[in-house]
């Protein structure tokens, strides 16, 4: 079997599609982003202006819609740390795979905390 | 149609790889920065407030932003993140686009947008008044109220 060659860490598996992952995620958080800072820039229009694009966001499809976008959130960001650690920290490639599970546990803690409680508010009262 | 592939050996004008290192950098410093504050921001709006999402509106916004500490958070906030995401999308398109005036064309329209929502949101937060509508009760936050 030959040794693994140097410089495979985007290439195949867990450093690929975290990759993939994170510019999908970055994209979709991107295109929030332009929604968001325009829906909040209707507070300078007329507090019935922003209340009622507000309501949206209170429906449960939108609310449904937003454990998604948290989910993108914590997944971009948290990978974001793994990938600055492989540039800045020397063992950071080698135990690139490791990170990457560190990473997906604290997505799922955050998310087991983060569903309830939106479903709750979301259809609760 | 043809692809104009850079030459391996032949680098970047100087000028130009600095700026491609400073970006580099940049999504590093802003994007652990980006970390603390939307998470600080999803805890504060989302998570905490008894309604959750339900809690958010007119008076919500105006009893944070008659605060200047949440005007300043949420200024840098906006300009880390629109910065960030644009940059990061940037990188989507020189990695993506084939047609050279395809490519340009979105990146232009990316720092576009990027400039006037930033130019936006900069003015909504500076000159925003909480107290805007003194005779509809509902809308006022605690602080406007007499």
């Amino acid at each position: 079997m030959a040794k693994r060659p140097a410089g495979t860490l985007y290439r195949g598996k867990i450093g690929m599609w975290s990759w993939v992952l994170h510019r999908i995620t970055g994209v979709g958080i991107y295109f929030f982003l332009l929604v968001h800072i325009l829906d909040t820039a209707l507070v300078r229009v007329s507090p019935e202006a922003y209340n009622s694009v507000m309501h949206v966001y209170k429906t449960p499809i939108v609310g449904v819609a937003e454990i998604g976008l948290v989910g993108a959130i914590l997944f971009h960001g948290f990978n974001g740390i793994r990938v600055v650690l492989i540039d800045y920290w020397r063992k950071g490639s080698k135990y690139q795979n490791q990170m990457f599970w560190v990473v997906l546990a604290i997505f799922v803690i955050l998310m087991a905390a983060w569903i309830p409680r939106q479903l709750m508010h979301t259809f609760g009262e | 149609m043809s692809v104009v592939i850079e030459q391996p050996n032949q680098p970047r004008s100087r000028k130009g790889a600095q700026w491609e290192k400073r970006a580099w950098i940049f999504m590093r410093v802003s994007g652990l920065l980006l970390i603390f504050l939307i998470l600080g921001h999803l805890m504060v709006n989302l998570v905490l407030p008894e309604r959750g999402v339900k809690s958010i509106d007119f008076a919500f916004v105006a009893g944070k932003w008659a605060s200047p500490f949440w005007q300043v958070y949420d200024g840098i906030m906006l300009w880390l993140a629109l910065i960030h995401g644009t940059n990061g999308m940037r990188t989507l398109v020189n990695d993506y686009s084939e047609r050279e005036w395809v490519r340009k064309t979105l990146n232009v329209s990316l720092w576009v947008v990027a400039i006037a929502l930033i130019i936006l949101g900069t003015l909504v937060i500076t000159t925003f008044d909480p107290c805007i509508d003194p005779d509809v009760e509902t809308y006022l936050p605690n602080v406007c109220k007499p």
